[in-house]
């Protein structure tokens, strides 16, 4: 399809916007002025459509396909919450109005419902407190981190070291890099989970945390997990929680009871917002009460009277993780999700997250690689190794897949799986689709041994086939 | 509520398959031993979708957005073309992923390519990534990207930068080697530990410089140059890559994304051709496939944290994807054209603002300070005060500097953009006149 | 087939000893691993390089690698065709995808690297 750019054409009308109705006039020193006007396309408003809408149909998404990526959660997003993110009453409301004198009083609404979603988090977690500030997971992980480090600084020992397992998500030792630490990797044993031998052994007063996930990146739920916090609290260290995987335990298990000091949670994942692409996201961070005194300001309270306003006083505070209180209109939505499945609800989300996954893990186990052979819960991972004898690759199975209208798997993540495909249906998916799915999946295998060489072909029905991605990283061109 | 498409018999014929012959789906949660299950889960019952939505409602109704405002500091409200809502809530954009499977993401892909190359063309740099949380947290990515490219760690900052942008980003670096150093002349104290000096156009207080020869001085002394731009300002103003600037960043909410209450907003970045490897954030790029059709892919992935792990620039994963699509569609709905004549409209409605206000007994204005579509003004009084009873009198007049400044408890930084009318602005300023006259 | 008349490392990369002269590359073994190389940072001019450490990266679709000295000394020269050409590393690892030249420092260093066999024996250890 044309770029914009090449659809642009002199001479098109140009939209009006409310024009000057002063009797001012203008005038800047020209030293302060662009030499020639931004060379922005020239398309009517009907082009701007047309254009958007033929570049919408070019993508899967999860409202049109089924779209298993683990350890993204990419599970229906109602609409209705997407309505209330469109009132005025939120989206016209400026920032900054509480920091006034006097203007609290106009955002009452807005700061009462940062305020109880928090406190659902809170109870959803174990947590004692909650920031909404983090603006994406990664975001999240970065404050947790940052959290603990200025805890240890105050106790009057930074330390030095961050313990992340190997089959850890990447954005994991990125965070704990930024914050200051070194990450030393600590390896999982043959049932897929933290090996705790390897851990003691890692364990001192110069580890400042553990990052891990929970259930683990494998979807496996490690029941040792308690030995695991207790033996770093010995040592003082703390202990992060990456919730990504939150769909699994919701109302079952908190991190909070499990003892971690620190988690955040993605609301674009367990909390049904829109992915949008790529983002918008949102990751809350809830910490127990020793971490409290560090949460990012301002802090949304509740006097007495039941007015909401702001606290910016906190000597030790780590400051501003971002400007102002979060993506709030992401918060929203994940508010009236809450609010609308209540206790049942999500409780019924764990539940057949967990069956969904767990019937895929049974169906397919006999046609690929299952690394290990266990229970998994909201999510589960193959290995195309077997596949890959003939020469069909983990990302050949995910190029046929999308010929046939199913977003492919997570693939080669986590790294400790060779050939690895994550699978999460999520709770929202049918039966029906499931099925398909799997039928789809023992079709490859077969064709897998049969004919191994169409792969190659695939995917054939998508406006574009297998994209060189040698040449795009060669020959960059990032902009016309 | 309930989006569980599953029926009990469903479950059951599931739960069979997997080998739980009587349906009890507890036993799948085994793993779990029960002195860790959930200590108390003390949620209230789940509501319709009725029920939620006259709950909610009810909770914006608590929110007054109906005053005529002239706040802005770095957040505007500027108009929002309906085109814009209409094409980014197709389903098929904000419902899908980050689009690492290619040949699934077409749309996306190419939104992000065309995204990129509108801001290389707002700005005039040469390529820029497929976009950052916000302009606050883009400032603490251009000071890492800065450290890359330098290898030095020493940072001047402008007092004009953003008080807010400049608190995330000593939050974010506070454990990093880095040195941090706010000043009103970065040419004085530049040397040869310099990293980057950190400017913004038009800054805080709403006035512009051209920064041409300070940036030359900075590159002189083997700094790089970071500047923070208004995305918006940029339809008229001196573009930061006529300045000669390295890395530009900035907050691109005035195009076309509401004011939110916080976000989501979009953070910017773009840069010159030789430091695009150090760039963080993702990045499209061109190709094509067996066939010779062009397509879109991320590209120089191989610097992001789900390869690079520990080495990665950045741990950013998820970013603003469908906030960029937002501003990509406003800057080609209002095009070359629309967005100089955006611009010039919020101009010089300020223009007639700072007319109209320097009139009046008692304010203080610097007339010969170059400005956009903000200015400060100085009252008689703390500027706090007056705001507060301006609310009474149905305005927000403005952002009391010394929430910020301890020294400009009496100065109001006032924003005005294409959507206010010469009434508006006429009765704020009566209105500000009686309430000095008291 | 390794060349017998380099050098080699743990971490894959390749010397060439020219009494105070060497230069340096990455092996079949590493070009292979990294699949197509697109990109290739090559160290400045008369910058000074210490053995093991890192000196140079190498990127390519799915990975980004550091590339560290095989020994010490100053750079004299480097290859500049792998700059519109990084996939002479891929073509030819141990001739024309040569990445720099040095001026030694330590030649003695040269004790701690491995001849062709030792290089060969420690792959098929990998291999397990």
């Amino acid at each position: 399809m044309q770029l914009i750019f090449e659809k642009s054409k002199d001479g098109k009308k140009v939209f009006p916007v409310p024009g000057n109705d002063t009797p001012a006039k203008f005038k800047l020193d020209k030293k302060y002025m662009r030499e020639t006007s931004a060379e922005l396309p020239q398309v009517s408003e009907f082009d701007v459509v047309r254009h958007f809408t033929g570049l919408s149909k070019m993508n899967l998404s999860v409202d049109s396909n089924f779209y298993p990526l683990g350890s993204c959660t990419m599970k229906y997003n109602p609409k209705f919450t997407e309505a209330l993110a469109a009132l005025e009453g939120f989206c016209d409301l400026h920032p900054f109005l509480p920091w006034l004198s006097g203007g609290a009083r106009y955002a009452q609404g807005a700061l009462e419902l940062i305020y109880e979603l928090q406190k659902q988090l809170c109870e959803i977690t174990g947590m004692s407190a909650f920031t909404t500030q983090p603006l994406a997971g990664a975001h999240g992980e970065l404050t947790g981190i940052l959290l603990i480090a200025a805890y240890h600084e105050h106790k009057g020992n930074r330390r030095k070291i961050v313990l992340i397992p190997d089959s850890g998500h990447g954005t994991n030792p990125a965070t704990a890099t930024i914050a200051g630490y070194q990450v030393k990797t600590i390896a999982s044993d043959k049932n897929g989970v933290l090996d705790l031998n390897a851990l003691k052994s890692s364990l001192n007063k110069d580890v400042a945390a553990i990052m891990l996930t929970c259930p683990n990146t494998l979807g496996i739920f490690n029941s040792q997990i308690k030995e695991v916090t207790d033996l770093a609290h010995k040592e003082g260290t703390l202990v992060y929680c990456d919730g990504a995987n939150l769909n699994a335990i919701l109302g079952r298990a908190r991190p909070g009871d499990l003892g971690f000091d620190a988690v955040h949670v993605n609301l674009h994942k367990t909390f049904a917002t829109p992915h949008g692409g790529g983002g918008p996201g949102a990751g809350p961070v809830g910490v127990k009460k020793e971490l409290a005194p560090f949460l990012p300001v301002p802090r949304i309270t509740r006097e007495n009277k039941g007015n909401f306003g702001l606290d910016f006083n906190s000597k030790l505070s780590i400051g501003h993780i971002a400007p102002f209180y979060g993506n709030f209109l992401v918060l929203l939505k994940a508010y009236a999700y809450i609010l609308a499945l209540g206790k049942n609800g999500l409780l019924e989300v764990s539940e057949n997250a967990v069956i969904n996954a767990n019937y895929i893990m049974h169906k397919l186990k006999d046609y690929y690689e299952l690394p290990y052979n266990r229970g998994c819960m909201h999510e589960c991972v193959f290995s195309a190794s077997k596949q890959a004898k003939n020469g069909v690759h983990a990302l050949d199975i995910a190029k046929a897949l999308i010929d046939k209208g199913i977003h492919p798997p997570t693939i080669y993540f986590p790294l400790i799986v060779k050939e690895a495909m994550m699978i999460e249906p999520t709770e929202t998916e049918s039966k029906e689709t499931l099925d398909s799915f799997i039928n789809v999946m023992i079709e490859l295998s077969k064709l897998a041994e049969d004919d191994p060489s169409k792969f190659k072909d695939f995917p054939k029905t998508t406006p574009v086939g297998r994209l060189d991605e040698v040449k795009a990283a060669k020959d960059l061109n990032l902009r016309t | 509520m309930s989006y569980i498409s599953n029926t009990q018999d469903d479950k059951l014929k599931m739960l069979q398959a997997i080998g739980i012959k009587d349906g009890d789906a507890e036993k799948l949660f085994k793993d779990i031993p029960k002195d860790l299950r959930a200590r108390s889960f003390n949620i209230q019952p789940g509501k319709n979708e009725y029920e939620v939505t006259q709950h909610v409602k009810g909770l914006a109704e608590k929110n007054n957005t109906r005053l005529i405002s002239f706040l802005g500091a770095g957040y505007y409200d500027h108009f929002i073309p309906a085109a814009i809502d209409a094409l980014a809530s197709r389903s098929e954009f904000y419902t899908a992923y980050t689009p690492y499977q290619s040949e699934a993401s077409q749309g996306t892909l190419q939104a992000i390519y065309e995204y990129q190359s509108a801001i290389c063309r707002l700005t005039g740099m040469d390529v820029a990534n497929a976009s950052l949380y916000d302009g606050g947290t883009a400032v603490f990515e251009a000071t890492m990207m800065a450290m890359r490219i330098t290898k030095k760690s020493k940072f001047l900052i402008d007092s004009g930068l953003n008080p807010i942008h400049k608190k995330i980003l000593y939050t974010h670096s506070d454990n990093l080697p880095v040195d941090f150093k706010e000043t009103s002349d970065v040419n004085k104290l530049l040397d040869d530990k310099t990293a980057a000096i950190i400017l913004q156009n038009p800054n805080f207080f709403g006035t512009i410089t051209d920064y041409t020869d300070i940036i030359k001085k900075a590159h002189n002394a083997g700094a790089v140059v970071i500047m923070s731009v208004y995305p918006l300002s940029l339809g008229i103003l001196k573009t930061p890559a006529e300045m000669g600037a390295d890395i530009v960043i900035g907050e691109c909410q005035s195009l076309g994304i509401p004011l939110s209450f916080g976000g989501p907003y979009l953070g910017f970045m773009a840069t010159k051709k030789e430091y695009v490897r150090k760039m963080p954030g993702r990045i499209a790029g061109v190709t094509t496939d067996a066939l010779g059709r062009r397509g879109f892919v991320l590209t120089l992935q191989t610097r992001e944290q789900h390869i690079r792990r520990e080495k990665a620039t950045s741990n950013i994963c998820s970013n603003q994807a469908l906030c960029a699509l937002r501003a990509l569609i406003y800057m080609c709905l209002l095009g070359k054209e629309g967005l100089k004549k955006v611009a010039q409209s919020s101009a010089v409605k300020a223009e007639y603002a700072k007319n109209i206000l320097s009139k009046i007994k008692g304010i203080k204005l610097e007339k010969t300070l170059p400005t956009f579509n903000e200015f400060v003004i100085e009252l008689p009084v703390k500027a706090d005060k007056i705001t507060q009873k301006m609310q009474d009198k149905g305005f927000i007049a403005g952002f009391p500097l010394g929430r910020f400044y301890d020294n400009m408890e009496k100065h109001l930084l006032v924003a005005v953009t294409e959507k206010h009318t010469k009434q508006q602005i006429d009765r704020y300023a009566k209105a500000l006149e009686l309430l000095l006259c008291n | 087939m390794l060349p017998e008349n380099l050098k080699y490392t743990k971490e894959h990369e390749w010397v060439k000893i020219d009494n105070d002269q060497a230069t340096f590359g990455i092996t079949e073994h590493a070009q292979s691993e990294m699949g197509d190389v697109t990109f290739v940072e090559l160290p400045e001019k008369e910058a000074s390089i210490e053995q093991s450490k890192a000196f140079s990266t190498i990127e390519s679709v799915k990975a980004a690698s550091e590339i560290y000295a095989p020994l010490s000394g100053s750079v004299t020269d480097t290859n500049e065709e792998l700059i519109n050409k990084p996939e002479l590393i891929n073509e030819s690892p141990y001739e024309k995808g040569w990445i720099c030249k040095i001026k030694l420092s330590n030649p003695a260093e040269a004790d701690k690297l491995m001849d062709a066999m030792a290089y060969q024996q420690y792959l098929e250890t990998l291999k397990k």
